[in-house]
């Protein structure tokens, strides 16, 4: 099985935020709530980089490790879910995420939180595999149908890489080594203890 | 901030620096990677520029989370765990080697009001409160090891997701009994030399030495200044936790936890002491705060100087009905 990961090349992402645009419209995900995001580091000044981000699927999840009630699995493709139907919405995994992936839509007494919400990588949920159930708790299930995640599928200059960690990292190798430099594959040491070996 | 423009400035030359070299060896580490590994390195988070509203959303990589995770997986586990299961072992050596502490002379048969139906009815309401809060956040750090394998996933979470409820509504009763308890009972709570003695002589639980004690003894008042101290601390953390992010950041979140949990499981032990004194402990304890009527013989043992007082004040012993006052025929 392939171990899916998403690679962002700093050194080609314009901000465009199709991606944003492109996850919210193919999940129907509510107002409030972002799966990705695009964050902007030395803006307006040298070196400016622009990064799209979003729940990176770590080896060894930290939402995983601190959740209460165990509502995490990871998938054969190494893809971190997690089951609506278990989370109880106590905000842990947003402490413990390196990435600030996790979403809480707003509801019920105080600030308390709803059930979580994040990327699947386009892979749904516990529910079977491209229901209507699944749609509206998880959004659509693009792996099941045999795609990638429409975030990267519709990146314009195709800075956001998703798919199996190899290929991906040896596409991104390939073009630090034509154009002689990189900014690095974002997030990768933090989420899979590793990087890509120019 | 100086050793982060520092660190940005080293990464921004090698980064500069990087087309040059790299046209024969493209080897030189890269921009963002050398920043996040700063980052990591200072324990310092990534902050960038964002177009949505979330003002969380602008933090690109947040690397304390994984000191957040150690705390709560195994810090947390292991002090919790040691307290509760210590206290636990401490109590029952107690009453393994002591007994049950018997009322001296055992009892007279003559009551005298030791509190009140104001006090009574608060410390059962913030007693109830405490137990299920308690009981509650235990859950969170434990039930996933404890109860998950034995009710199943689904019976776990709507345990767990009426607790979250229970926890974040009854923060509220319990706070206003604290200020309550706070109210009623400080005056009598003021330490003083008698308690040091108190304490010096073991609390008359070790040794057999007889103490003097008022309204309230020594271990009394330290029960009443951990509730009240210790609550006070767990209740601002908890409410800080109950409206995420309203009041501070994604440290001040992860620090409110760390000491919200820290001192709950450290009350919840102290408070296992409370509870087996003024029950199972002691002969004669549970009247206290069950009936408010406690049998003299037990008020003047362990509160002498309190019946004295109460004595003089011609509030004691009511008498037994029909009775007449002497001379009165």
């Amino acid at each position: 099985m392939a171990r899916m990961k998403f690679l962002l090349d700093a050194e080609r992402c314009i901000e465009c935020n199709a991606c944003v645009t492109a996850c919210k419209n193919e999940h129907e995900v509510p107002w409030g709530i972002n799966r990705r995001r695009v964050v902007t580091i030395n803006d307006g000044k040298p070196g400016e980089r622009s990064i799209s981000m979003a729940c990176m699927h770590c080896t060894d999840a930290p939402c995983a490790a601190v959740c209460p009630v165990s509502c995490f699995y990871t998938t054969a493709d190494a893809v971190v879910l997690h089951d609506k139907d278990l989370c109880i919405g106590c905000g842990y995994c947003f402490y413990a995420c390196p990435f600030g992936a996790p979403q809480y839509p707003r509801l019920g007494n105080f600030g308390s939180r709803g059930k979580m919400d994040k990327c699947t990588f386009c892979a749904g949920g516990p529910q079977a595999d491209n229901t209507q159930a699944e749609y509206i708790q998880y959004g659509s299930n693009r792996l099941a149908e045999g795609k990638l995640p429409l975030c990267a599928e519709m990146c314009s200059t195709k800075a956001l890489l998703a798919g199996d960690g190899q290929i991906i990292a040896s596409i991104y190798r390939e073009r630090v080594q034509r154009r002689g430099y990189g900014t690095g594959a974002w997030g990768w040491r933090t989420a899979y203890r590793e990087t890509v070996a120019i | 901030m100086k050793l982060r423009i520092l660190a940005l400035l080293a990464a921004l030359l090698m980064g500069a620096a990087a087309p040059a070299i790299a046209q024969t060896a493209p080897r030189a580490p890269s921009v963002a990677e050398e920043m996040e590994v700063q980052a990591l390195l200072r324990g310092g988070s990534i902050q960038g520029r964002i177009t949505i509203p979330d003002e969380k959303a602008a933090t690109l990589i947040q690397p304390e989370g994984r000191e957040w995770r150690e705390f709560h997986n195994i810090t947390l586990a292991w002090v919790g765990g040691i307290a509760v299961l210590g206290m636990l072992a401490i109590l029952l050596v107690f009453r393994m080697t002591k007994g049950r502490i018997p009322i001296e002379g055992g009892p007279s048969g003559r009551t005298i009001q030791r509190f009140n139906t104001l006090e009574r009815a608060n410390h059962w309401m913030v007693a109830s409160c405490f137990i299920i809060l308690a009981l509650s956040g235990l859950n969170l750090t434990f039930g996933r090891h404890i109860l998950l394998p034995i009710v199943g996933p689904e019976a776990f979470t709507a345990i767990s997701q009426w607790g979250k409820y229970a926890h974040n509504f009854l923060a509220f009763p319990f706070t206003l009994g604290l200020v309550v308890m706070l109210l009623i009972w400080l005056k009598d709570n003021i330490p003083n030399g008698r308690d040091i003695a108190w304490f010096k002589a073991g609390g008359g639980l070790i040794g057999n030495e007889h103490l003097e004690a008022g309204r309230f003894n020594g271990g009394q008042k330290m029960v009443f200044w951990i509730t009240v101290l210790g609550g006070a601390v767990v209740a601002v953390s908890g409410y800080l936790l109950v409206f995420p992010f309203f009041f501070t950041g994604m440290e001040g979140m992860q620090l409110s936890h760390i000491i919200h949990s820290l001192l709950s499981v450290l009350m919840i032990a102290a408070m296992l002491a409370h509870i087996y004194i003024g029950s199972v402990g002691m002969d004669g304890a549970f009247d206290a705060m069950g009936t408010g009527q406690v049998d003299l013989n037990w008020a003047k043992q362990h509160h002498g100087l309190w019946v004295q007082e109460e004595l003089a004040k011609g509030r004691a012993a009511a008498p037994p009905p029909g009775a007449k006052a002497s001379g009165a025929d």
